[in-house]
């Protein structure tokens, strides 16, 4: 890997890299401290954004410049940025390692994003379960604090950002932004009808924008090396480099910062190639809730936003689940439906209601009770689900649902005709 | 500003900042939905109400999505109506579909929207949740596993009632809703989620399993406990009185109706109801026919005004008592050659009857009590008193407005009060004095009479700011709750707060006990007016002097003097000593038993006809709902037959709408100089007693005979017991303690309560609530009592 330019996992090679000390030398806070000295202004570091052609690395690939551009720095009023650090996307663990060996980073992009949009508080919304992330990220803080570049009043300059750490109680729907804001006001993680976005109403009723700890962590050094030297990391429309976070049948998992729109059978040779010589059957291309490709589709795909979206999945968070021959769908589906049943918030019907509803129908045929009838009904209950709901935690369940039918259809027939999987050994 | 829309292929105007589903529903556009209601927030997740909009790829939810210009928008397109059906086919998933069963059916939202979007069978068909019942106490019955989530109720809670009990508890299919600790619900308003939920998860309790809805017949009503006069529909069947829920009237209570409006009607009925009217012969009560009865007590009334003094006779009235009800009392009275008629059976202090106006109303409409910047509420607890004016100030506080709280109790109310200056109660009236003296001084152009009153006090920093927020406010108000009208300086708060208005630049309104004391003023139920304020010649006996004078004959109006009077026990003695007492009356107590000669069972407020006056001036005319019971009639027809047998003239009335327009012609005659404030001002405030003062004020569900006989009013957690109420301080000062049981006396009487211990009370204070038996033996309301140790 030694070719890879790497962003968030640059300073991976370095003893302690979570220490102020070692992010400093690594050429860290650079960025900031030219805003804070009023080298920078807020049109260049937003121009620079958008040039840069990062894509928020939270699962829905916006633009991020173009986000930034929807706050009105100069408007009255407090004005937030929050890192969605609530990690909690099946298969994901990037923000993790971001958390645990690069803080500093994470720190510097949220005050970057502070001075750009006008907001002078901001919020990292830490997966509560990150014992060690959260350890590491508020000790980074308080080392940031006492050099003096945060804070509500820093000397010899104007600007100011003061940042705080928030604990998360551990619901995966507290992932979603508006969620997310409303755990982070105190109150049940219940994701908002929008609009309002929450660039209008955000935290508190305030202008606010949310974005991925990735996407934070990738700021500084759009600064520090060009928006150019960014984007040409990637490919046209996807600029950058991105964490896979490859997991299931392969030697080698873990988290891989690789080039935007690497070939995924790169991607997999670099995570050690499928496990025991085993043919690969299917791959999850972007956390639990993007749709699932067969392998012949898999291995003639490139790693990117647009790829994946045209071959009807999605990048998502970037959590790749390799599933070798040995791996029944019908297993792999109830497990799914059994997350999403217990995760959904309760709030919209179809999905209080749905979840429930497809979960107990997979478990069914999983147990050797399904029906003839069971496939065309989950299909229609969840294409009844896509779309209709506040947030798309139901279209998360549904979309997973109607591709392990599409794809795998008669794997789920043999189940249900012989009450045993097609698979052996399962 | 309005813009165009089209729904459905009609073009509409529709103001710009509206939502879908009120576009339609001003265009009487069905739109099917469950949490969207329009009093409350848009919560958006039920989906029953998608829609197709045009350029939307995704169907849209009607209540959350704003109109733009030139939006199209299909409620019955294909995409919409696949996306209603879904969504009414999730909601039954876990429904249990017990509609046989249910309460709620034949009224069920659930029900009626899923005739139109529902399949005829379900293709859900594995095992469907239950969920355990939560107590919400004894006005709402809960079946949750019925519910659907659309949190109308806990909106409600938070949004309406200002109290946040109910909430969701756990997530997904889990989900509850509940109360977060298990209690009962401690609004008073509380039982509006009844009809705020779409299925039967939350029914009337009372009322459950009583009637089908479909079963009931419906009437129009006005509620007879508070000034509001909150419009009702009174639903019986077979003559008998079934259920009350909120007619809506968007100027009055809205949507709503309080806890006690609703549930009043369980008291109709009570054990004690008199049905016969009933005289006493040697010491015996006796059931008679109404002749009789009517005979009785012509005869004692014709005996006293001849032998003695037709101003030997007294006549008290409710001020629940209609309109028409009044007006033939007085008629009456005056026909007999009496002034002595009255219904202001609380308050205390009369001295300054001559100078208020003509009646009491508010300067304002109901409605606009919410547009106030500022209100200033003296002497009372509006959330326990009027509970829809206080829903109004509430609405106010919402939109920003300051309200300020003047209370001898730190009271708790249902909204923040922006500023309070407690004081001890005897010091209420120099409180007032040194904010009007605050205000002269900052208002050095505005005039008074008082200036020599003004200079007697001094006016502290609070006093200074109290009188600047009035000063800077353009929309101001000064309400006087039952604290200060019942006061034993009653009638001078009143003249103080007037001086406060007009050196402030602000209105007085009075928030009056009962349903109709307006009505009461206008018909002339006052000893120094006639109706429609005419000029008395000689003024007959206030309450207060109808009861020392112990007079020989007393007429009782809808009145259980023991529980309703300020001086409970200067009337009790009067009565006992009194030759003739005839009771026009729904029931009968105890008390009554003893003091009463004649019984003459009138019908309530459901069961006859007539006419209140609310607050803000307005005549709400009703029918009776279901015939009178038994052979109790409705009072105007008793005091009619009585002003015949009287052999008085114009009591040829034949029906209570000739009461009613004669009443009416006589606004023509209001004498506009009675409308003007004529107060005259001591020079300096009546001097203070040092000793240990009493508040008395009536609980919510005491308020009146009706209201004291419900049971399911009396058993909610809001429900006050007969206790003596003082601050720590006072308390250790006479070695009690929370709990024990001490005697309170007054002159010559005591009484047993036990002391609880409220520190929001202000000096040397007890709180002691009336409406009780327990209470009933006291003297004064307000004034001085003694405590000792049981």
């Amino acid at each position: 890997m030694g070719n890879i330019n790497h962003v968030c996992f640059r300073n991976f090679d370095l003893d302690q890299p979570w220490t102020f000390e070692a992010y400093e030398n690594m050429g860290g806070y650079k960025a900031w401290r030219k805003i804070l000295r009023g080298e920078l202004t807020r049109e260049f570091v937003l121009e620079e954004m958008k040039a840069s052609e990062l894509r928020g690395r939270g699962g829905a690939g916006f633009p991020t410049g173009l986000k930034w551009s929807f706050l009105n720095p100069n408007a009255p009023g407090q004005k937030y940025v929050v890192c969605n650090s609530d990690e909690g996307e099946p298969g994901t663990c990037k923000d993790r390692d971001i958390l645990r060996y690069n803080p500093h980073q994470v720190i510097e992009g949220m005050a970057i994003a502070g001075f750009v949009m006008g907001a002078t508080v901001g919020y990292n919304y830490i997966r509560g379960e990150f014992y060690e992330p959260i350890e590491r990220f508020e000790i980074a803080l308080q080392e940031a604090k006492a050099a003096g570049l945060i804070g509500l009043e820093l000397k010899d300059t104007k600007v100011a950002f003061d940042l705080h750490t928030h604990i998360g109680a551990g619901a995966y729907i507290c992932g979603e932004e508006t969620a997310l804001l409303e755990s982070l006001e105190g109150k049940k993680g219940y994701p908002r009808f929008k609009p309002p976005f929450p660039a209008n109403f955000g935290l508190y009723g305030q202008p606010t924008t949310v974005n991925n700890t990735e996407s934070f962590a990738s700021v500084p050094i759009i600064l520090e090396k060009g928006s150019k030297w960014f984007s040409e990391q990637g490919i046209p429309n996807n600029g950058g480099t991105k964490i896979f976070c490859v997991s299931g049948h392969v030697n080698k998992p873990g988290n891989y910062e690789v080039p935007l729109g690497m070939p995924f059978s790169e991607l997999l040779e670099l995570a050690g190639g499928v496990r025991d010589g085993n043919k690969l059957k299917a791959v999850i291309p972007g956390g639990s809730s993007a749709p699932i490709l067969t392998a012949d589709v898999m291995m003639k795909i490139d790693m990117d936003f647009d790829s994946l979206a045209k071959a009807g999945s999605m990048l998502g968070s970037g959590a790749v689940i390799v599933m070798d021959e040995t791996t029944c769908m019908v297993k792999v589906l109830s497990r799914l439906a059994h997350f999403y049943d217990e995760e959904s918030c309760g709030q919209c019907t179809p999905c209080r209601e749905g979840t429930g509803w497809v979960s107990r129908i997979v478990h069914r045929i999983l147990h050797g009770d399904g029906k003839p009838d069971d496939l065309d009904l989950l299909d229609n209950v969840a294409a009844n689900m896509i779309g209709r709901t506040i947030c798309v935690l139901a279209d998360a369940l549904a979309m997973p649902v109607q591709s392990f039918i599409r794809c795998f259809r008669e794997e789920f027939e043999y189940f249900i005709e012989h009450g045993k999987s097609m698979v052996e050994g399962n | 500003m309005k813009i165009e829309i089209e729904i459905d292929g009609k073009k509409l105007q529709v103001e710009q900042n509206s939502m879908i589903i009120e576009a339609a529903d001003n265009a009487g556009i069905t739109v099917p939905r469950f949490c969207y209601h329009k009093k409350l927030s848009i919560a958006a997740n039920c989906r029953m109400c998608l829609v197709d909009v045009e350029k939307s790829r995704k169907p849209l939810p009607a209540c959350a999505t704003p109109v733009t210009e030139g939006m199209v928008v299909r409620t019955r397109s294909k995409l919409a109506l696949e996306a209603q059906k879904s969504v009414m086919e999730f909601l039954l998933v876990n429904h249990p579909l017990d509609c046989p069963i249910c309460d709620q059916g034949g009224q069920c939202e659930l029900q009626d929207i899923a005739l139109g979007y529902g399949a005829d069978a379900s293709r859900y068909d594995q095992g469907k949740r239950s969920v355990a019942d939560k107590n919400l106490g004894s006005l709402i019955a809960t079946d949750m596993t019925r519910c659907i989530h659309c949190t109308r109720c806990v909106r409600f809670g938070t949004e309406i009632a200002g109290i946040t009990e109910m909430g969701s508890i756990g997530r997904g299919e889990s989900t509850e809703i509940g109360t977060y600790v298990e209690k009962s619900l401690s609004s008073e308003m509380s039982a509006n989620i009844i009809d705020l939920c779409p299925v039967g998860a939350l029914t009337n309790k009372p009322f459950r399993f009583r009637a089908r809805a479909w079963e009931v017949l419906q009437a129009r009503g006005v509620s007879a406990h508070d000034c509001v006069g909150s419009n009702l529909h009174i639903h019986h069947r077979r003559n008998k009185i079934m259920r009350v829920v909120p007619k809506e009237n968007e100027a009055i209570n809205e949507t709503w109706i309080s806890d006690r409006d609703r549930f009043s009607c369980e008291g109709l009925h009570s054990e004690d109801r008199v049905t016969t009217p009933m005289i006493k012969r040697h010491g015996q009560w006796e059931q008679v026919d109404w002749q009789t009865a009517l005979h009785v007590a012509v005869e004692g009334l014709q005996t006293i005004a001849q032998t003695q003094s037709p101003s030997h006779i007294g006549a008290l009235a409710s001020s629940n008592a209609t309109l028409e009800e009044l007006y033939l009392l007085q008629k009456l009275m005056r026909g007999i050659g009496t002034n002595n008629v009255d219904h202001r059976v609380r308050q205390s202090d009369f001295h300054y009857q001559q100078a208020t106006a003509l009646m009491p109303t508010l300067p304002v409409a109901i409605a606009d009590i919410e547009q106030q910047d500022l209100i200033i509420y003296i002497g009372g607890h509006p959330q326990f008193e009027q509970p829809l004016i206080n829903h109004r100030i509430r609405k106010a506080r919402d939109n920003g407005a300051t309200v300020i709280m003047i209370n001898p109790v730190d009271l708790k109310h249902n909204f923040d009060v922006s500023d309070k200056l407690i004081v001890a109660n005897p010091l209420l009236p120099r409180a007032l004095t040194a904010i009007c003296r605050a205000l002269s001084e900052q208002n050095p152009d505005a005039k008074t009479s008082a200036q020599e009153l003004l200079q007697s006090v001094t006016a502290d920093d609070k006093h200074q700011q109290l009188a600047k927020q009035l000063l800077a406010a353009d929309n101001s108000l000064i309400l006087l709750g039952a604290i200060a009208q019942h006061h034993q300086q009653g009638g001078l708060l009143h003249g103080l707060a007037t001086l406060m208005a007009s050196l402030g630049n602000s209105r007085v309104g009075l928030l009056t006990p009962g349903a109709n004391a307006t009505g009461a003023w206008f018909a002339g139920a006052i000893p120094h007016r006639g109706p429609a304020g005419l000029n008395v010649a000689k003024p007959g006996l206030d309450v207060k002097r109808m009861w020392e004078s112990q007079l020989p004959a007393y007429l009782l109006l809808n009145l259980e003097p023991e529980h309703d009077c300020a001086n409970s026990q200067r009337a009790l003695k009067a009565l006992h000593n009194a030759d003739l007492v005839i009771c026009v009356t729904p029931y009968k107590t105890a008390a009554m038993e003893q003091y009463a000669d004649v019984i003459l069972p009138m019908a309530p407020f459901t069961e006859t006809s007539g006419t209140f006056i609310n607050i803000e001036g307005k005549w709400q005319s009703f029918t009776a709902a279901v015939t009178a019971q038994g052979e109790s009639r409705p009072a105007w027809k008793v005091l009619r037959v009585l002003g015949n047998l009287l052999e008085l003239d114009g009591f040829n009335y034949v029906a209570s709408t000739e009461i009613t327009d004669e009443l009416q012609a006589l606004t023509a005659n209001i004498n506009s100089d009675q409308q003007i404030n004529k107060w005259r001002y001591p020079s300096q405030l009546p001097a203070v007693n040092n000793g240990i003062e009493r508040i008395t004020y009536w609980p919510i569900y005491r308020s009146d005979n009706v209201v004291r006989r419900s049971v399911p009013l009396q058993n909610t957690p809001i429900s006050d017991a007969p206790v003596i109420a003082m601050s720590q301080t006072l308390a250790e000062e006479l070695t009690l303690k929370a709990g024990e049981d001490v005697v309170v006396s007054q002159v010559d009487t005591s009484i047993t309560l036990p002391v609880k211990i409220d520190n929001r009370i202000a000096g040397n204070v007890v709180y002691i609530p009336a409406g009780f038996a327990e209470t009933a033996a006291l003297y004064e309301s307000f004034g001085s009592v003694n405590i000792e140790r049981k």
